[in-house]
C-alpha cells in the first residue's frame, strides 16, 4: 500500500495511461498557485453566478444563497429564505442612475421564486405556491422581463407582477431557455425544443407568450442548449446528438451525432456497459464562444468548429468520469470540470497528430444538409479529418472532494469551482495575487508613513 | 535620616487638629557588603494602616544579588519593576485602609451612642456635675474628636490624587474591584459635614453583616495588638498581583549581567524587528499591546504571568529609552578599573571566589531551594547594630507569600539623593548612608525573622543603613571572565551599537533610490561564523541561562507540546534536541525542511504515536509562523485529511491504520500528494521535491558538531533569523515587485527579482522558494495583523515533481 503511495506512481500512472490521461506534478504552464477555501454551504453547491467583477452567489441543495467577494474570499451576504434545494439561480441587472444595480433571482423546490439584494441581503420580492418549482430562469435584458420556466413558461416583469405564461405541459416540464432573435424563446423540453414569441405591447401588462413552432430532431431528452451566436444555436441530447440551428428560421444546420462504436473485448464491454453505456454518449454541457462549441460528451471533450462544420479536436476520456461543465477562453484555453473532482485545462495545439490513435470508426461524424434528416441515421466513417488539432492537458486543479459541479472565471481574479464536497475554492494566479499584495503593501505602507 | 511619621501628624498645620495623611514617594536605594558578598537594591514603600504610629508603616522590598555591578547597571530597571510592585501594593492598600477606616467609623458610632445613653443615664441618676457623669462626658467627647479624625482620614485616602491613580495604568483590573472604593471616591468630600447619615449609609451599603463593637476609651497599647499582615493590609488580590509582578522581576533579572544584557538586547532587537517576529520567534503578547498601546499592564495582567520573565521587560520600551542616558553615565563611570582595582585590592581576593561561586549557584539555588536560610542569615549579619528606637512592627508573613517582604523602617527622601547621584552611583553608598540627612533623627534598625519558604536570590529583607562603609567592587565580574571566551559582556542595549538605536525608516521611496548595493552589511555575518566559534558562542549563551538545568522528560514536554499553552524558547529548545537527532539520523532531513520553510505541508506517518509526535516535534521548530499555540502543527491525527487541514496546518503526525480509516486516509494522501511531502517514518522514506541548495545545508548539516538541542536550536534560530532579515528586505524592496515606470512591464520586474534573489541574495531557486514564501507571509501579516479577520486563509502550492528520497 504504501509503496503505491510513495514510490509506485508510475506504475499506477501506466494503468491510469490506458484509460484516461495523467499529468504529472510539473505543470509549468499552470498559474493557479494559490487556493482559498470557502466553506459555508451544508449540501451540494450547484450553482455559482458571478455578480459583478469581485462578487458571485452560491446557491445549492441546502437553499441557501451565500453572497462571496472572490477576492479576499470574505463572505459577504447570507440570503436565507428558500426551505429546499435551489434549483436555478441567475443574476438580474438594471441600469440606476449611474450604475446598473443587480439582484439576484433564485427558484427553489418549495416552489417559491425570489429577488434578493445581495448588496444588503434582504429577499426583495418573492413568489411563492406557484404550480410547479421553476427548473431555469431567463432574463431578457431586452425587454426588462423575466422568465421562469417549470412545467409550463411564465413571464415576469422587475416588481414580480405574472405577466402571462403559456399552458401546462407534460411532465418533463421546461429544462433550458434561451432567448433568440425577435422577441423568440427557445425551451428544451424533453426530446423537443419549443420555440415562444413574446408580443410585447407598449404596456407590459398586455405582454403575451405563444408557441410558435417545435423542433422535433432529436431521439431523445434534450441536456444542453446554448446560443451560439446572432445566426445559430446548439442542443445536445442524452445520445450525443449535436444540433446547430438556425437562430432565425429555426432549421437544422449541422447534425452530428457522437457515436461510441467500438469493439471491444467482451469482459471490458460489459463492465463498461454497466456503468458508462448511456452517460458516455450523453452531452452533458455545451459552450461557445461564437465560433466553436464545446461539447461535454460522457467524460470526453468535442470541439466543434461552427464555421468549418466539422470537428476540431476532441478528447475520448478527457476525464475520469462525467463532464459537468466546460468553458472557452479566447485564447485556445479551454477548461473543464467533471465528477472526478478535478478542473482540468486544455490548450488547442495544432498537431499533425492526433492525440489518441484513431480507432477506426470510433469517432462517427456526419454533416448533413438542412432537411436531410433520414440520411442521419446512416452513421458512417470518416476519414481522417484534415486540421485536426489536438487539446493537450495542461495542468489540472485538484482540491474537491466530490464532484465540481461548476465553475465561474473572474479575468483579474481567478476562478471559483463549487462541488457536491460542500466547498467553493477560488483558485487564484499565486503570481498576481503576490503583486497584488505587493501593491497593498506599498500602500499601507505609505498610509503608515513608514514602518 | 530616618522620617518620623509622627511628627507630621504633631506638626500638622495649627488651626486643625486632625492627623495628616503622608502621601511619600517611594526611596530605592542601593547597599551592599562586599565582605559578605552581597549586594541589595532596596526599595522602601510606607502603607497605612490604621494602628500603626502615625499610621504609616513602613516596608521594604529587596533584589540581591552577589553581583554588585548587576544591582549598579540594572537601578533602572529595578527601580521602575519595583516602582510597579510597590504601586500595586499601595493601591490595594488605600482601598484596605479605606474600609477600615470605615468600619472603624462605625465602631465609633456605635461607641458614642452607647455612651451617649450611659451619659444620659448618669446624669439622671447622679446630676450633671457627678465625676461619672463628668467622665462619661469627657469620653463622649474623645470619641466625637476620634470620629472626626477619622471621617477626615478617610476624606484624605479617597480622595488621593488622580493623577497619582494614573501614572499606574497597569492596573487593568481595577474596574474588577468591589465598588466600594471607588463609590467613596466618588462621594464629595463636604457632604462628610453630616458624618452620622453617611457612614451609616456607608456602613448599611456595604457590609451590612458587620457589627459594630464597643471601642473601650483608652486604646490598648501597641505590643497587646497583633499587626496586621501585609496581606490584610493590601486587599488580597492587590498582594497576590505583587507577589506574582515580583516572582516576574524575580525572574527577569536571572543571569549575570553579561545574560541579562544579551536578553535585553536581544528584546530590543526583537521589538524593532516586530514585522518578521511572527515567523520564528517566541510569540509575544507585546506584539497585541504595541497596537493597543498597553505597555505596562504586560507585567501584572494574570494571564500574563504564565509567560517568562521576557514581558516584563519588553512591558516598558519607553522606560528603556528613557533612561539610555542615565544608566550610560552608570557605565562609564564604573569602568575605570585600575583605580577601583588598587582600592580594592585586598577586598577583591577575598570575595572573588566566593563570588564565583555563588554566581554559578545562584541560577539553580534560586530553582531548586526554596529554603535557604542561610543567605538570610548572613544578610542579617550586615544589619547594623543600632539601638531600637521604638517596638519593632515586624511580624512573619502569612505562610503564603512565597517570597520575603519584610518590614523595615524606612528612610525618606533618599529617592532624592538617589536621582542625584544617578551619575555616580558609587557615592550613593558614601554619601546616603554615612551622612543621615537628619542627625538628630535616630536611626533604627531592621529586624529579620526568616521566612522558612524564602528564595534565596529573590526578593528579601534587607537592613538599610551603613552598610556600604566599604567600597564595593564592581569589577568581579570582569576578573572572572579573563579566561573565557567572552571577555566582556555586551553592552547595554541602549548604549555603543548605533545599528540597534536607529529606527528603520524605509520609506518605499527611499528604497526606490537606493538600490540593494547596501546589501553587504547583510551578508557579512552569514558565514563570517566559522562553526566552531559559532557553537562555543551558543554554548555559553546557553549555559548562562539558569533555566536550562530544568530536565523534563521529554516524551510528556513532545506529548503536551501543543496543547494549551503558548509555545516558549523552553519549549522549542527541547524540540531541538529531537531535531538534532532526526538530521543525524536522516539523510534527507533537508528535504524534509525544506518542504516546511518552503510551506509546503509535511505530513509525517507512522503506526507508532511516540515516533510520530517525536518527529513533530523536531520539526516543530522549522514551521514559519507557528503560532502562540503552535495552531500550525497537527502533532496527530487519526482521520483523513481535507484540503482545509491542509491549509492551517503546515506539518501532520498521520496515523497509519489498517482499516478502511487507513486506505481512505491514503487516498487522501495519494490525492493531494502534490500539496505535501510525506516522511514515512515505518519505511524510513520521503517523498517531497528535491532540494540541494547550500542554505537549509548549513542549517541541517548531519555532520554537525553540535551536541545540545539547545546549542542546535540556537544555531537554527540564529540561521533563521538571517532568512527572516533576507525576507523581510525582499519583501520590502518596492522596485523588486512592482514597476518603477509606467513603461515597465511585468517581464522587467520578474527579471530584476530574480536577480536579486540570485545574484545579491545568492540565492539558488529552491532558496528563493523559501524566501519568496516567507515574503508573501510577511505581506499577509504586514497586512492583515496577527488576526486573520478577512476571509479564510490563502494557501499557497507550486507544481513541482516530487521524487522519494531513501536512507
Amino acid at each position: 500500500m504504501l509503496r503505491w503511495i510513495l514510490g509506485g506512481r508510475e506504475a499506477q500512472g501506466a494503468v491510469e495511461k490506458n484509460t484516461v490521461l495523467v499529468i504529472g506534478e510539473e505543470q509549468p504552464k499552470n498559474s493557479y498557485t494559490e487556493l482559498q477555501v470557502l466553506k459555508g454551504h451544508f449540501d451540494i453547491v450547484r450553482f455559482l453566478v458571478q455578480i459583478d467583477d469581485f462578487r458571485f452567489a452560491s446557491a445549492g441543495d441546502d437553499g441557501l444563497v451565500l453572497v462571496w467577494n472572490a477576492q479576499t474570499g470574505e463572505r459577504l451576504q447570507e440570503l436565507r429564505g428558500h426551505s429546499q434545494q435551489i434549483t436555478a439561480m441567475t443574476a438580474y441587472s438594471w441600469p440606476s442612475g449611474d450604475s446598473t444595480h443587480t439582484s439576484l433571482i433564485t427558484a427553489s423546490s418549495d416552489r417559491t421564486l425570489s429577488l434578493w439584494d445581495p448588496d444588503t441581503g434582504n429577499r426583495v420580492q418573492t413568489v411563492s405556491d406557484l404550480q410547479s418549482s421553476a427548473k431555469c430562469l431567463l432574463v431578457l435584458d431586452r425587454l426588462d422581463l423575466w422568465i421562469s420556466g417549470g412545467n409550463e413558461l411564465c413571464v415576469w416583469d422587475r416588481d414580480f407582477h405574472l405577466l402571462c405564461k403559456t399552458d401546462h405541459h407534460s411532465d418533463a416540464g421546461i429544462t433550458a431557455m434561451i432567448e433568440l432573435p425577435k422577441n423568440c424563446i427557445a425551451a428544451a423540453m424533453d426530446k423537443e425544443i419549443v420555440i415562444y414569441r413574446l408580443s410585447v405591447s407598449s404596456s407590459k401588462l398586455d405582454t403575451t407568450v405563444s408557441e410558435i413552432r417545435r423542433l422535433v430532431d432529436h431521439q431523445d431528452s434534450i441536456r444542453a442548449l446554448i446560443n451560439v451566436n446572432d445566426q445559430a444555436f446548439a442542443s445536445g441530447s442524452h445520445v450525443g446528438e449535436l444540433i446547430i440551428w438556425d437562430s432565425l428560421d429555426w432549421s437544422i444546420q449541422a447534425y452530428e451525432r457522437i457515436l461510441w462504436d467500438e469493439p471491444r473485448p467482451e469482459g471490458q464491454a460489459e463492465i463498461r456497459l454497466g456503468f458508462h453505456k448511456q452517460s458516455e454518449m450523453s452531452v452533458q454541457h455545451l459552450a461557445s464562444d461564437g465560433q466553436f462549441v464545446i461539447a461535454a460528451v460522457g467524460s470526453g471533450l468535442y470541439l466543434y468548429n461552427i464555421t468549418t462544420r466539422s470537428v476540431v479536436a476532441y478528447r475520448k476520456a478527457a476525464h475520469d468520469s462525467n463532464i459537468l461543465h466546460t468553458m472557452l477562453f479566447p485564447d485556445g484555453q479551454l477548461m473543464s470540470c467533471s465528477e472526478d473532482g478535478s478542473v482540468r485545462m486544455w490548450e488547442l495545439q495544432d498537431l499533425p497528430l492526433p492525440a489518441e490513435p484513431a480507432s477506426a470508426g470510433f469517432f462517427g461524424m456526419w454533416t448533413f444538409g438542412r432537411s436531410n434528416k433520414q440520411a442521419s441515421q446512416q452513421v458512417k466513417k470518416v476519414p481522417e479529418v484534415t486540421g485536426l488539432r489536438t487539446l493537450e492537458l495542461t495542468g489540472d486543479l485538484i482540491g474537491h472532494s466530490g464532484a465540481v459541479q461548476m465553475f465561474v472565471h473572474f479575468p483579474d481574479l481567478g476562478l471559483v469551482t463549487c462541488s457536491t464536497d460542500q466547498l467553493i475554492i477560488v483558485w487564484k494566479n499565486g503570481e498576481m495575487e503576490a503583486r497584488f499584495r505587493s501593491l497593498a503593501l506599498f500602500q499601507k505602507l505609505e498610509e503608515n508613513q513608514g514602518l | 535620616m530616618s522620617v518620623d511619621y509622627q511628627a507630621s501628624f504633631v506638626g500638622h498645620p495649627p488651626g486643625c487638629n486632625y492627623p495628616k495623611l503622608n502621601f511619600v514617594e517611594d526611596s530605592k536605594v542601593v547597599l551592599g557588603d562586599s565582605k559578605e558578598g552581597a549586594f541589595a537594591y532596596v526599595h522602601h514603600l510606607t502603607l497605612y494602616d490604621l494602628e500603626a504610629r502615625g499610621f504609616v508603616r513602613p516596608f521594604c522590598m529587596a533584589y540581591i544579588s552577589a553581583d554588585e555591578r548587576k544591582i549598579m547597571q540594572q537601578f533602572q530597571e529595578l527601580s521602575t519593576e519595583f516602582s510597579k510592585a510597590s504601586e500595586c501594593l499601595k493601591i490595594g492598600n488605600r482601598k484596605a485602609f479605606a474600609n477600615e477606616l470605615i468600619k472603624k467609623l462605625k465602631d465609633l458610632e456605635y461607641t458614642r451612642t452607647v455612651l451617649h445613653k450611659e451619659t444620659e443615664l448618669q446624669k439622671q441618676n447622679s446630676g450633671c456635675y457627678s465625676t461619672q457623669a463628668i467622665d462619661k462626658a469627657n469620653e463622649l467627647a474623645n470619641v466625637e474628636k476620634s470620629m472626626y479624625e477619622h471621617k477626615d482620614l478617610l476624606r484624605q485616602i479617597t480622595s488621593y490624587p488622580n493623577r497619582k491613580r494614573k501614572d499606574c495604568e497597569f492596573l487593568p483590573q481595577e474596574q474588577d474591584l468591589p465598588a466600594d472604593l471607588a463609590e467613596t471616591e466618588k462621594k464629595p468630600t463636604p457632604t462628610e459635614s453630616n458624618p452620622d447619615n453617611k457612614s451609616e449609609v456607608i456602613s448599611g451599603q456595604r457590609r451590612p453583616s458587620y457589627t459594630p463593637q464597643l471601642i473601650k476609651g483608652k486604646s490598648a497599647k501597641c505590643f497587646d495588638k497583633k499587626l496586621k499582615t501585609l496581606e490584610e493590609l493590601c486587599d488580597s488580590y492587590f498582594f497576590h498581583q505583587t507577589m506574582d509582578h515580583l516572582r516576574l522581576i524575580e525572574n527577569a533579572f536571572r543571569g549575570d549581567l553579561c545574560y541579562i544584557y544579551t536578553k535585553q538586547i536581544d528584546q530590543a532587537l526583537l521589538k524593532k524587528q516586530k514585522i518578521t517576529n511572527f515567523l520564528f520567534e517566541e510569540y509575544k503578547d507585546w506584539e497585541e499591546e504595541a497596537a493597543s498601546k498597553q505597555f505596562c499592564g504586560a507585567s501584572l495582567v494574570p494571564d500574563n504571568s504564565l509567560l517568562p520573565s521576557i514581558t516584563l521587560m519588553s512591558g516598558e520600551p519607553e522606560c528603556l529609552e528613557s533612561h539610555a542616558p542615565s544608566i550610560e553615565g552608570v557605565h562609564t563611570n564604573m569602568e575605570p578599573e585600575t583605580s577601583e582595582e588598587r582600592l580594592q585590592g585586598p577586598d577583591l581576593t577575598d570575595s572573588s571566589p566566593s563570588d564565583l561561586t555563588q554566581e554559578n549557584s545562584e541560577g539553580t539555588d534560586a530553582e531548586m531551594k526554596p529554603s535557604s536560610t542561610s543567605s538570610g542569615d548572613s544578610f542579617g549579619v550586615t544589619g547594623p547594630e543600632m539601638p531600637h528606637v521604638h517596638t519593632p512592627q515586624e511580624k512573619p508573613e502569612s505562610p503564603v507569600d512565597p517570597e520575603a517582604l519584610y518590614t523595615d523602617n524606612v528612610q525618606e527622601d533618599i529617592a532624592d539623593t538617589v536621582d542625584d547621584a544617578e551619575a555616580n552611583t558609587e557615592e550613593i553608598s558614601a554619601t546616603d548612608f554615612t551622612k543621615p540627612k537628619h542627625p538628630g533623627a535616630p536611626c533604627p534598625s531592621a529586624i529579620f525573622e526568616q521566612q522558612p519558604s524564602m528564595k534565596a536570590e529573590a526578593v528579601c529583607c534587607m537592613g538599610q543603613e551603613r552598610l556600604l562603609r566599604e567600597e564595593p567592587s564592581p569589577e568581579l565580574a570582569q576578573e572572572c571572565y579573563d579566561d573565557t571566551v567572552v571577555k566582556q559582556e555586551p553592552q547595554s542595549c541602549l548604549q555603543g551599537d548605533p545599528a540597534l538605536q536607529g529606527d528603520f525608516t524605509l520609506g518605499a521611496a527611499a528604497i526606490t533610490e537606493d538600490p540593494p548595493a547596501g546589501l553587504s552589511p547583510y551578508e557579512l555575518n552569514s558565514d563570517s561564523l566559522s562553526d566552531d566559534v559559532s557553537r562555543m558562542n551558543l554554548d555559553d549563551m546557553s549555559d548562562t541561562t539558569s533555566f536550562m538545568s530544568t530536565s523534563n522528560n521529554s516524551d510528556r514536554m513532545s506529548s503536551s507540546f501543543f496543547y494549551g499553552n503558548p509555545i516558549t524558547v523552553k519549549q522549542k529548545k527541547k524540540a531541538g534536541q529531537n531535531a538534532l537527532r532526526f538530521i543525524r539520523q536522516y539523510p534527507f532531513s533537508q528535504q524534509a525542511i525544506f518542504c516546511l520553510l518552503s510551506g509546503r505541508t509535511l505530513v509525517v506517518l507512522g503506526t507508532d504515536e511516540r515516533t510520530v509526535r517525536k518527529l513533530v516535534n523536531a520539526l516543530s521548530i522549522f514551521v514559519p509562523n507557528l503560532g502562540k499555540y503552535g495552531e500550525t502543527v497537527q502533532p496527530w491525527l487519526s482521520s483523513p485529511f481535507q484540503l482545509t487541514d491542509l491549509q492551517n496546518w503546515k506539518l501532520i503526525g498521520l496515523h497509519r491504520m489498517a482499516s478502511p480509516t487507513g486506505s481512505s486516509m491514503l487516498h487522501s494522501l495519494n490525492r493531494y500528494g502534490r500539496y505535501i511531502g510525506v516522511l514515512d517514518t515505518d519505511q524510513k522514506t520521503l517523498r517531497c521535491p528535491p532540494y540541494r541548495s547550500a542554505l537549509i545545508g548549513n542549517m541541517a548539516n548531519h555532520r554537525t558538531q553540535i551536541k545540545r538541542g539547545s546549542t542546535y536550536f540556537m544555531h537554527v534560530q540564529c540561521m533563521l533569523t538571517q532568512l527572516c532579515s533576507k525576507a523581510f528586505l525582499y519583501t520590502f524592496c518596492h522596485h523588486l515587485h512592482l514597476p518603477i515606470s509606467l513603461s515597465e512591464d511585468h517581464e522587467s520586474v520578474a527579471s530584476r527579482r530574480s536577480s536579486f534573489l540570485h545574484q545579491q541574495l545568492g540565492y539558488s531557486e529552491e532558496d528563493s522558494k523559501i524566501v519568496q514564501f516567507l515574503s508573501e507571509l510577511i505581506k499577509h501579516y504586514y497586512l492583515q495583523g496577527p488576526s486573520r479577520t478577512v476571509g479564510p486563509p490563502v494557501f499557497c502550492f507550486s507544481y513541482i515533481p516530487s521524487v522519494l528520497h531513501k536512507i
